[in-house]
């Protein structure tokens, strides 16, 4: 069976609310403690982008299969003003977080598969992975 | 990995039990070291917090569930430190890039500059040039014809770094260009001058002084664009004199004609050309002034050329702390016979 979440982010709330069903079904996965804390942290994180940047969004989390592999797989999609130099979001330490280590290469670093597509005043969606050891 | 994992567990229950059992300082030296281990082998703050608490749990029967719960937080805490973590590792492997690009690009830098030494028995050459950072924005030059005319030229890029090292070979290339000019000074720059206007950014200029020796005469003949005086050092008098020159400087306007000017060279006399970067030296605070700078020539005019400007570099770099400020670049052409 595919379990899938839908959560819509339009306040903190929103953001608290994707963490526990990505937490949830990392649990149900089979990730251990310090995993399950990795992708709660990348759904914050991308919760976190949709909520000061685009205003309203959507965290999407389901499981994920490839070649007798499990994941899980968390898509983030906004209709905000989209990203215009994405090679440079995706460089350490150019964010606005100052060079915390989070922002979107904190993503990519904490999941192993990441996408991201985004055009001008139509939106951004993000799909990230994470593989089950 | 699995392997390591468990070894790295048994190593971290030992250490853990040992300290438990006799709260040795031993023990936490052991730990210190330990972390270094952890660290070569990639292990993340949040891995080492989760490392801790299975270990622990095992260790320590019946832990209360607040105590395990704790962890939780620190756990959650700990995975922006990891972040910040591996972040300045990246930025690290980058610079440690960033760095050898410009070893690259400082070697190139100086590959343009002359490198074989003045065979004559006419004149005593020598030059020093240090950057400040890996990349240099003065230039200088060198060159002798078949009639042994010694051209001799320092130029300096107002501003630093990379952009400044770039216009520096601009200099160099357009110096290649017209070696008919050698003998004249003024048109030297003035072509100097057109090729620069051309090619900078407003906010960029180039101050440059260029002069030969002319051993038929005995006279040093020479232009300036706004650039720093050298001096002349007569031997006879003992007098050190500065070589005056009006000029703009390169860059600022398309058509600028360069006056010539000529002193004498006796035996003995020599022509000193030097960058900003050694009067705007600062020894405890202040700027040095161009007298100091004539004193330490005078103490060692006994000297070879080349030995009294590395010897000028080495005292002003000490007395620096060996950090300088800006590009430096000192040129001495005397006459021998």
């Amino acid at each position: 069976m595919q379990v899938q979440t839908h959560v819509d982010i339009h306040s903190e709330w929103g953001i608290v609310a994707a963490r526990q069903a990505g937490r949830k079904l990392a649990r149900e996965i089979g990730f251990g403690s310090v995993d399950q804390a990795r992708i709660t942290t990348a759904i914050s994180e991308l919760a976190r982008n949709i909520y000061l940047y685009a205003n309203k969004g959507q965290i999407q989390i389901e499981e994920a299969t490839s070649a007798g592999k499990r994941g899980i797989k968390i898509i983030a999609t906004d209709q905000g003003p989209g990203i215009k130099e994405i090679r440079r979001v995706m460089e350490d330490g150019f964010t606005t977080s100052g060079g915390l280590g989070a922002g979107l290469p904190g993503v990519k670093r904490l999941m192993d598969d990441f996408d991201i597509d985004s055009e001008l005043k139509v939106g951004t969606t993000i799909t990230a992975i994470k593989w089950l050891r | 990995m699995e392997d390591t994992q468990l070894s790295m567990y048994q190593l971290y229950k030992e250490m853990l039990t040992k300290y438990l059992d006799n709260k040795s300082e031993h023990a936490l030296y052991h730990a210190q070291q330990f972390s270094k281990q952890m660290m070569e082998k990639d292990m993340s703050p949040e891995e080492t917090v989760s490392l801790h608490m299975s270990v622990f749990q095992e260790i320590a029967e019946d832990l209360s569930e607040e105590v395990v719960d704790s962890f939780d937080i620190l756990l959650e805490v700990m995975i922006g430190y990891g972040l910040a973590y591996r972040e300045h590792q990246s930025l690290r492997d980058k610079q440690r890039q960033l760095d050898s690009e410009l070893t690259v690009a400082a070697r190139m830098q100086k590959s343009l500059l002359p490198s074989e030494k003045i065979a004559l028995d006419s004149v005593d050459f020598g030059v020093i040039s240090v950057p400040a950072g890996k990349m240099s924005g003065d230039y200088y030059h060198y060159a002798h014809d078949e009639h042994k005319n010694v051209g001799v030229a320092v130029a300096d890029v107002i501003g630093k770094g990379i952009p400044a090292a770039m216009s520096m070979s601009m200099i160099k290339y357009a110096m290649d260009t017209l070696p008919e000019q050698r003998l004249q000074p003024g048109a030297l720059l003035e072509n100097l001058n057109r090729v620069v206007e051309r090619n900078i950014d407003d906010d960029m200029f180039i101050t440059m002084m260029y002069g030969f020796y002319d051993p038929r005469n005995y006279r040093f003949n020479y232009a300036s664009a706004g650039h720093e005086p050298g001096f002349i050092y007569h031997e006879e008098s003992d007098k050190f004199e500065n070589l005056d020159g009006r000029g703009l400087v390169l860059g600022v306007s398309k058509n600028v004609t360069y006056r010539d000017y000529e002193v004498a060279m006796n035996v003995g006399d020599f022509v000193v050309l030097l960058s900003d970067g050694v009067t705007e030296c600062r020894v405890d605070g202040e700027f040095i002034e161009r007298d100091q700078i004539i004193q330490m020539i005078r103490d060692y005019k006994h000297m070879p050329a080349q030995k009294i400007v590395d010897r000028i570099f080495y005292d002003l770099e000490r007395a620096q702390e060996f950090q300088l400020r800006d590009d430096f670049t000192l040129l001495i052409l005397r006459r021998k016979v």
